[in-house]
């Protein structure tokens, strides 16, 4: 079933763009991730536009996350306050990410940045999930768990000054950190088309130190605003949004991430971080491979 | 003022000439390509007469008649990137402007190009993907200059943008012509061009030019032009879509 796709100008495989939507919204779904990470290489992969892509798959996260912010927000599991300070943060990092988009895109390093940022970034928590995960079903077999840690929150948090109460997280901390937060996110929105929930998470729990009850919940708020301030952006300054190739996506995505979160109620938590982490790695060592070997187009041609 | 006066006198030095030489009556099958929803590509049937002076077809011996037709795209200006290794990873290093290169180049004739005409008429006439006038704007040496000529049109030829097909015009009776030619669906709209040109002994004797339209219809047009003219308008409807999805599949799962 072909489809004529009017701003990315070529004609795709409608079943394809569905399917590669619910396999990613199944996995969202499972795992709890916008699964942006996926969707922004693989539709590059099949042959979209590198900007196109990244725009159009930043609508997709904003779909995916809806259903679970209301979810948690009926079981009061978002902080609201903290929310909207991520939420402050991010619509800055998104703008500035659109500043720094144009610019790389006219220096002609868009691609190899984005494909840098993506192996740092999921090698790195690719490999941090990873590490606490085998701990977790290594625990769980019966091996002596490590020693839980001391402190609440990383030092350099603490150290920021004007301190706020954060009731639902249970915080008294700056809230120039979770701003800090919410502009590196927003940029990474921005450039990846990513939802970032796979920053947010660790960085709310490990260096804010937010209570695990509202950390999805609050990071699945901030990603839903992010996302469509960052869809926004595109479609104003890159107009790169395919309406049509969205919804394809989000058509998938949504069914998948239902279908995902009902499997993941069968399964145990620890071996889902054990497999996403996986997952991660193996995208990043794709993208590392892409930069390191030979690509099969020396050259590009871009429109001026 | 002087290329007009020198078009006019092209056409009309046959009638000065007595009819001396002949003249091409080209068509195309579609002149206006419409991309909706299910366009894939069209193909294009190129089709027409050649009338000859006083209707007598040349004689034989003085050469084989050939007939070669090319369809142009709308010229771009584009910047052509070429990645190289800079420690250890490949990136975009050198790159070259031009002006005005083709976005979609076929070439279809009744022999192979290069049997039917010398190397400086291909120039001329552009015939052939390696005759094509790209018009870099940057000055660079030669070498570098036909590296990157030689990438884009690669490059193109790959994905089907720029073609040649020998063999694809047929001739019938010495008079009637047809050839057909694929437009993928990667080409962008405009106004395309469908030349013939008209070749005995290595010299053009007749050329003759018809435009192609292809624009966006319905659906796809508006998508495109609200997405440039009313962009804030078209983003909202994205997102608000996005989230109309995601929040009507969640309550629709609930309800099972």
């Amino acid at each position: 079933m072909d489809l004529y796709l009017p701003i990315a100008n070529l004609s795709v495989n409608a079943l394809v763009i569905v399917a590669l939507g619910l396999g990613v919204g199944l996995l969202s779904g499972m795992f709890g991730v916008g699964g942006g990470f996926l969707t922004t290489p693989l539709l590059i992969f099949y042959g979209i536009p590198p900007t196109v892509a990244a725009a159009s798959s930043a609508s997709q996260v904003t779909g995916a996350s809806v259903s679970g912010v209301f979810a948690h927000f009926r079981r009061g599991g978002v902080d609201v306050h903290m929310g909207l300070v991520l939420v402050a943060g991010g619509v800055i990092g998104s703008v500035v990410g659109a500043g720094l988009f144009r610019l790389l895109q006219a220096s002609g390093v868009i691609d190899t940045v984005i494909a840098v940022l993506y192996v740092v970034m999921l090698g790195s928590i690719g490999g941090l999930m990873l590490h606490e995960s085998v701990t977790a079903v290594r625990v769980g077999r019966g091996a002596v768990p490590p020693r839980p840690r001391k402190r609440r929150h990383h030092p350099l948090v603490a150290m920021l000054p004007l301190r706020w109460r954060f009731y639902r997280s249970g915080l008294y901390i700056s809230p120039l950190a979770p701003l800090l937060l919410g502009l590196v996110t927003g940029i990474l929105t921005v450039l990846l088309g990513i939802g970032g929930g796979f920053i947010l998470v660790p960085a709310m729990l490990y260096l804010l130190g937010m209570g695990t009850q509202v950390v999805v919940g609050t990071s699945l708020f901030q990603i839903l605003f992010v996302t469509a301030v960052a869809t926004m952006v595109h479609a104003t300054t890159t107009k790169a949004v395919d309406i049509v190739l969205a919804a394809l996506l989000l058509l998938g995505s949504v069914a998948g991430a239902q279908l995902g979160a009902r499997l993941a109620q069968k399964a145990k938590p620890e071996y889902l971080r054990l497999v996403l982490a996986v997952m991660v790695l193996c995208v990043a060592a794709r993208m590392l491979l892409g930069l390191a070997w030979r690509p099969d187009e020396i050259f590009s041609v871009e429109l001026l | 003022m002087k290329r007009a006066a020198a078009a006019l006198l092209m056409l009309c030095a046959p009638l000065l000439m007595g009819q001396a030489k002949p003249v091409l009556v080209p068509d195309v099958s579609q002149r206006d390509i419409e991309i909706a929803y299910s366009f894939t590509g069209a193909e294009l049937l190129l089709f027409g007469a050649i009338l000859y002076p006083r209707g007598r077809a040349p004689d034989p011996e003085d050469g084989p008649v050939d007939i070669v037709v090319v369809v142009k795209g709308p010229t771009q200006a584009i910047l052509v990137r070429e990645k190289a290794k800079v420690a250890g990873i490949w990136l975009n290093a050198e790159s070259m402007r031009y002006r005005s290169a083709p976005s979609f180049y076929a070439i279809a004739s009744s022999r192979p190009v290069r049997q039917i005409v010398d190397e400086r008429t291909r120039a001329i006439f552009e015939l052939g993907v390696d005759s094509l006038q790209l018009s870099p704007a940057s000055g660079a040496i030669p070498e570098v200059q036909q590296r990157f000529d030689r990438g884009l049109v690669d490059l193109r030829t790959r994905s089907g943008l720029y073609y040649e097909a020998p063999g694809a015009v047929e001739i019938t009776g010495g008079v009637l012509y047809r050839a057909r030619l694929a437009i993928p669906a990667r080409v962008p709209v405009g106004r395309f061009t469908a030349e013939t040109f008209l070749i005995q002994n290595g010299r053009v004797l007749a050329a003759a030019v018809r435009p192609i339209d292809i624009r966006k219809s319905g659906f796809e047009r508006f998508v495109a032009s609200s997405a440039r003219d009313y962009s804030v308008t078209y983003g909202l409807v994205a997102v608000a879509l996005s989230v109309l999805f995601g929040w009507g599949a969640g309550a629709l799962w609930r309800r099972f």
